[in-house]
């Protein structure tokens, strides 16, 4: 199933609705950056609220992807990460180093908009 | 104990309880004068301090007793109650492990040294009683040794479930500040409750500032040091951004020896400035009122 991203102003609202294979993650990567360039979005926020895991490819895709829309002068924030999964990343040494994160989606907007200011 | 000693003619005993039941008729018989050669010994080599003398001499009598009993009986059983009731009364006054052992080891010795006078006249006797002595001597003090250990085990179990269930509160000072105050060692189990409790907080009370007190943590070696980053890194996981007060500067100098990283910790030098830091953060202003002073 695809990932629906949803375009919210200025930013980009791409909400994870059940636990991704690495296929469809890759293919999340692809569309948000094909969106991004097309809409000229400033922010884009990734909530993965419901995954009550996070491995190694997920962590780095969502690095890559960071980067990515970075250099396509979009800022992306994580957001909705449950305790149980922050917990397990951090023991497996997955910090999301360089990657934004928020609570939830509420909180990642108000970040970005934080930031145009 | 006879002072000249004179060596009894006896029927040679035909077996070791035999042996030992006339061991125990020795130690019956002598009773006072063993037991008070024994805490005269026992004061002599300063065992026991904490104790005033009638004490160590009211204990002497017990274990004396029971000692008897036990070469008698062949049983440990009561003897293990009544060492592990010793234990707890005389743990909480700082007894060590090297007193308890030593006192039981100089019961052993004095009575193998009244033996050998009883004895001296025919050695081959002495040897059987030697024989029959000193496995049962040794089983005591064993017995003793390992209550004393257990029951001191067992305390400081109860101690570290009592540290902790001491939970760790994870308080809201402000709308969307939480303060953590750490309060002893930060072992590892112990840093996955809190980091876990404060996780918990965060998305309960949305928070966006925490601040780690850890005044309260004598000493932060490298193990507790990652701890503290990993539940840092866990915490802007959740978007919530953590300022870590009350590093003393001993505890910055040895974070800094032996190498760990820290760059990722804001840290800031007391929990007055850390609340400072995270209501400028938060946008807050505090104004003091003229007045009100």
């Amino acid at each position: 199933m695809r990932v629906p991203i949803l375009k919210q102003g200025e930013y980009l609202i791409a909400s994870i609705q059940s636990a991704l294979t690495d296929q469809e993650l890759s293919q999340l990567k692809d569309d948000l950056l094909d969106h991004a360039g097309r809409t000229r979005a400033r922010g884009v926020v990734v909530d993965v609220t419901v995954l009550d895991v996070m491995d190694s490819f997920a962590a780095r895709t969502l690095r890559s992807l960071a980067h990515m829309l970075d250099l396509l002068g979009a800022a992306t924030v994580v957001v909705g990460i449950q305790p149980e999964v922050a917990f397990a990343m951090v023991q497996l040494g997955l910090t999301l180093e360089g990657v934004s994160t928020a609570l939830d989606l509420e909180e990642g907007l108000a970040f970005l908009q934080a930031k145009a200011a | 104990m006879s002072s000249k000693p004179k060596p009894l003619p006896q029927p040679p005993p035909e077996s070791t309880a035999a042996l030992l039941r006339e061991l125990v008729a020795h130690l019956r018989e002598n009773r006072i004068q063993l037991r008070e050669e024994w805490v005269r010994r026992i004061t002599e080599s300063k065992l026991l301090t904490a104790m005033t003398r009638e004490e160590i001499f009211a204990e002497a009598t017990s274990v004396y007793d029971n000692y008897v009993e036990v070469l008698e009986t062949g049983s440990v059983e009561a003897l293990q109650t009544y060492a592990r009731n010793l234990s707890e009364r005389i743990i909480p006054r700082g007894v060590e492990t090297h007193e308890v052992v030593g006192i039981v080891l100089l019961l052993r010795d004095v009575l193998a040294r009244s033996l050998f006078r009883k004895y001296q006249g025919d050695f081959e006797l002495l040897n059987r009683v030697l024989d029959a002595y000193e496995p049962a001597a040794n089983r005591i003090a064993n017995t003793v040794a390992v209550s004393f250990v257990e029951e001191r085990e067992r305390t400081i179990r109860l101690q570290q479930e009592a540290i902790r269930e001491l939970s760790t509160p994870v308080l809201q000072v402000r709308e969307r500040m939480l303060i953590l105050p750490i309060i002893g060692v930060l072992d590892s189990q112990r840093a996955r409750q809190l980091t876990e409790q404060l996780l918990r907080g965060i998305r309960a009370n949305r928070a966006k500032v925490v601040v780690i007190d850890i005044t309260g943590v004598p000493s932060v070696d490298s193990t507790a040091a990652n701890h503290l980053v990993q539940t840092v890194e866990a915490s802007r996981l959740m978007g919530a951004r953590v300022i870590v007060t009350g590093l003393s500067s001993e505890v910055a100098q040895t974070l800094v020896t032996i190498g760990v990283e820290l760059g990722k910790i804001n840290a800031v030098g007391d929990l007055q400035s850390g609340m400072e830091e995270a209501e400028r953060l938060l946008g807050y202003r505090v104004i003091l009122e003229e007045s009100a002073a």
